[in-house]
Formats: structure tokens, sequence, C-alpha cells
């Protein structure tokens, strides 16, 4: 076998110096690499030229800073920054306590039907946001829907969960938590595994309580990968479009308007590129911003 | 040894974790409750709580809706396609970043690392611009093509890869294996579960786009999934019926594949967890 194998390859590797161990890597990043570059550094960057721009007579030109200029003086986009942001303040930590939670609670050794548990809760992952909103619109309902069914059997009233007042900003709270929860549990029970059992053995020793080791080992030592689904939940707050686009177009009077809808209504509703642009480089400021905030907070010292 | 919780700390802990079970679970039941039933039977009140027999003609309108069969054809052969491709190309990067002394190695993987952080809205009207320049709006090409840049399944990759015993490689090498052979029948061989756990990443990220495609395609026969679930929610007076259907058509394939790799999924997922 192995003499079949050098008698195979060594003519071959003579001839073709061209794969060897120095230029392999290479050649396996190259694909990928070339993509990254037509597809995603080139776009952002034309994309920020773009946001200078402006259209005239189906022709676009640079107008200096006045897309900026509009987009400070443009209400609905305070409204749709509110409601990222309320967003963010509400669903990520909600969604990341009950995540943590669940890991923690199915990563304990005495618990049974574990991996019953984990794939129930991680299927709302395998749907679609789409799928997702769709049934929730039966299930939300007024009149009809299986929620305020149940509610009125509490002696609740029936409540517009997708037209009245702030409720419509809830449902998508309600919707995004079921639908992402899961998945930080998954991200969150890598982490937990590699959280030496010597720690909570030693902690067990000295008397600690359940409670105890959970704030002073399994916290401070999950600090990385929470970390990362923080800030991959904040990202997510900003990009929302798909579930406020299914269920209520942003409405109603823009209540639930994102700043991803409203730079997809401005760019392909509107057809105004720059202003469009202009809004996508906001959400990347501050985006931007809010990673790095979480990172000094996080106090990590890589 | 850890203290025992007693008995009734354990039944409230399951209680409550089967309480927030039916709560994930019950929306797929009330779907399926939905794709059987006319609306007016859900929508009565007390609405039916079992399936019942309205399943085909729920399809029958949901056919004159949308083209559902076809949208399901775009969104496999789409998302099939991406995740081979998707595969190799993260497969392949994550070998090269793993087992590989290079110059310019720390670059490369910190601005894709880096590259996460930018929101993918920042690439979307330019890709539009050029797939329109290019002629190839509404095809299946310009839906793949963009999302190839996925960069978690790279960095899940690159962690799998770190298993890969060097001594492994090595022995090869010595063996004058080419180095196409040691990643086609070596290394790959060795990452199933890792490539397991990739592949359902990327085939769920392509399954559930939904912005991308929404610009990209145009006709009725191209929309993909969640495209054509989308027009149903946009309607008026939405036929629930008949968007239930819908949903249970685009859900339960991948809840089926899922089950099939699950085990491969936890391993591939904590095999690439952040090592301290």
């Amino acid at each position: 076998m192995q003499r079949s194998l050098a008698d195979n390859h060594r003519p071959e590797r003579r001839k073709r110096q061209f794969v060897t161990i120095k230029t392999m890597p290479y050649i396996l990043l190259a694909p990928i690499l070339t993509l990254f570059t037509l597809f995603y550094i080139y776009p952002i960057f034309y994309s920020f030229l773009l946001s200078f721009q402006t259209r005239i007579r189906g022709e676009y030109h640079y107008a200096g800073l006045s897309n900026y200029a509009r987009m400070i003086e443009d209400p609905i986009f305070y409204k749709a920054l509110g409601n990222s942001f309320l967003i963010l303040v509400i669903q990520v930590p909600l969604m990341l306590t009950l995540a943590v939670l669940l890991a923690v609670v199915l990563n304990s050794p005495f618990m049974k039907f574990k991996g019953l548990f984990r794939i129930g809760y991680f299927t709302p992952v395998l749907t679609s946001l789409v799928a997702a909103s769709v049934i929730f619109l039966l299930i939300l309902n007024k009149d009809y829907g299986l929620l305020n069914y149940l509610l009125a059997k509490i002696g609740i009233q029936p409540i517009g969960w997708l037209s009245d007042g702030y409720w419509p900003l809830v449902t998508l709270i309600i919707v995004m938590t079921w639908r992402w929860t899961g998945y930080n549990m998954v991200i969150l029970l890598a982490g937990l595994q590699n959280i030496s059992e010597d720690l909570y053995e030693a902690a067990s020793i000295d008397g600690a309580s359940r409670v105890k080791q959970f704030f002073y080992i399994t916290l401070p030592q999950l600090k990385p990968v929470l970390l990362v689904t923080f800030i991959m939940s904040t990202i997510g707050s900003f990009q929302l479009f798909d579930e406020p686009y299914t269920l209520t177009s942003g409405g109603p009077n823009n209540r639930t308007l994102t700043l991803t809808l409203y730079l997809y209504q401005n760019g392909f509703s509107y057809f105004d590129f720059g202003y469009a642009s202009a809004l996508t480089y906001a959400v990347v400021a501050i985006v931007a911003v809010l990673s790095l905030v979480q990172f000094k907070l996080a106090g990590d010292k890589d | 040894m850890k203290r025992k919780s007693t008995i009734v700390e354990q039944i409230l802990l399951y209680l409550v974790l089967i309480i927030g079970l039916v709560i994930t679970i019950l929306p797929f039941y009330w779907m399926i409750i939905g794709a059987t039933n006319r609306t007016g039977d859900v929508f009565r009140i007390p609405p039916t709580f079992v399936p019942g027999s309205y399943l085909l003609e729920n399809l029958k309108h949901l056919n004159e809706s949308i083209l559902i069969w076809r949208s399901l054809f775009n969104s496999l052969f789409i998302a099939i396609t991406y995740t081979l491709i998707g595969l190799l190309l993260c497969s392949a990067a994550g070998y090269a970043f793993a087992k590989f002394q290079f110059k310019g190695k720390n670059i490369f993987f910190t601005v894709l690392i880096l590259s996460m952080m930018i929101p993918y809205q920042a690439t979307i009207i330019p890709l539009f611009q050029m797939f329109a320049k290019l002629d190839l709006m509404n095809t299946y090409l310009a839906v793949i093509l963009p999302q190839l840049v996925y960069v978690f399944p790279i960095f899940l990759m690159t962690q799998n890869m770190k298993a890969v015993p060097a001594s492994l490689l090595e022995a090869a090498r010595i063996d004058s294996a080419g180095e196409f052979y040691i990643f086609f029948r070596i290394v790959l061989p060795a990452m199933r579960p890792a490539l397991a756990a990739v592949a359902i990443f990327l085939f769920n990220h392509q399954w559930n786009n939904f912005m991308w495609p929404l610009v990209i395609m145009n006709t009725k026969e191209m929309y993909t999934l969640p495209v054509a679930l989308s027009t149903l929610a946009g309607q008026n007076s939405i036929d629930y019926g008949q968007a239930m259907l819908g949903t249970s058509i685009s859900v339960l394939p991948v809840i089926v594949i899922f089950l099939f790799m699950q085990k491969h999924f936890v391993s591939g997922i904590l095999g690439g967890a952040v090592k301290g």
C-alpha cells in the first residue's frame, strides 16, 4: 500500500511542482477569497461611494453629504432607529437569558431526556423567518387567533397583536424569541462543554451552592461564547427584515419599521440607491460601535 | 460530590421544561391544524384542535395562488447546489487556516472574521446593480453566488480542522502523497461529522434566505419558498388553509433532514467550540 502510493505520486510530484506544501494554502483559499473580494469587499466600498451620490435624470452624480443631511432630518429614520434599539434592549437580553438557562439545565449531568429537549427547543431554528411569521399571523389573529382564544378563557380581552398600540412590537419580540432562542442555546451548549469539570468539583468541595457555582464559575467561563452570541444578536436586531416585512410591513404607523426594512423600501420601492446606501452605512456604523462597546464592556484582554 | 437536588425541585424543573417545549412545538402543531382544515374551522369558536380532511382542497387553492411545487424545486435546487459548493469552499479554507503556515494567513483570517460584523445589507444594492448589468437577474446563479461568502461555517471548519493530527499529514507527505490527495482522501473523510454540521448550517442559511431572492427573483416561476409564502401573507384576506399548507411544505423537509443528521450536527458544533 505504502509503496504503491509512493510509486504513484513521486513522478507526478516532480513534474507538477506547482502544487506544493508552500502553494497549497493559497490554492485552497483562492476560490473563497476571489468570491469574497467580488461579492463582499467590492460592494461594501461601492455602496459607501453610492451614499455620497444622488440620482438626477436616471444618472448618479456626486452630491456630497446630502444623503446624510437628509437622514439626520428624517423623522422616519429616527422612528426606525428607535424600534431597532427597543428590540435590542428588550429582546436580546430576554432571549439570551432564556438560552443560557436552557443550555445550563440541558447540560447538567442529572438531566434525563436531554437529547429530546435539545432537539425540541432547536426545531424553530429550522423554519424560515417568513414561515415562522406566517404561522404567527394565524396564531395572533385578533378576532380568531389561537392566542386570543386561550386568553379569553382566562378572562383577558382580545389583543390586537398586529394592529394596536405597541403590541406589534411585542409580537415581533415574541416571534424572534421563539425563532432564535434554540439557536443561541446550541452555541452556548458548545461553550459549556469546554468548562472543566474540575472547577465544579473544587467548588462543591468548598461547599459552594449550585447558584453560586452558576454565577462564579459558569457565567465567567462562558463569557467569550456569550459575547459572541450577544454581538451576533445585536447585529441581528439591526438586520431585522423578514419578520416585520411579513407580519406588519413595518406598520401600523411605522411602529414596526426597522432600519433594514426602511433601507429596503428606499432602495427597492423608490429606487433611491443613494439614500438607501446612506441608511446602510448608518446600520454599519451603529453595529460597529455597539460591537466595540460590547468588547470593551466584556473586558477582553486579547 | 454535588448536592443531589430534591424530588420537588426536579419535578418543578421538568415541568417548566415541558411547558417551554409545548410552547415551542405548539406553533408547528397549529400549522398542521391550519393546513388540514378550512380557514373557517380554524376560526370557529371554539376552534378545531384536530387535523381535518381538507389537505387536498387546500393544496388545490394553494396551487392556484402560487406555484408551490415549482417554488419547492427552486428552493431545493438552490439550497443543495449552494451547500455542495459551500462545503468544498469552507473545508478548503478551514484546512488552509488550520493546517498550514503561510504569509498573509493572519491577515486573511482576521479580515474574514471582522467582515462578519458588517451587515450584509451593505452589499445588497451594489450586488443588485452588478447582477442587473450582467443580465443575471432572475437566475439561480444570482441567488447562489454572493451567498457563498458566508464566514461562520469557515470559522467552524477551521476549528474542527485543528483536530486533524499533524502526524497523519506528515506520514502522508513522507509517502509522497500529493497535496490534493491528502485533502480529498485523508482530511475530508476524517471530517465527516463537522461536514454534516456545516452542511446543515449552509442548507439552512440558503433555505431561509429571503431578502436577496426577493430582490433578484421577479417572476412566479423563479420564486423560492420564502418569497412565494410572503406573497400569500401579503394578500388582504389571507386564506390560512393554503398559507399553512405552504408553510408546512417549506418547514417539514428541513426538519426531516435535521432529524437524520442531528447526531453529527451536535458533535460537529461541539468539536468546533471555541477552545480557551
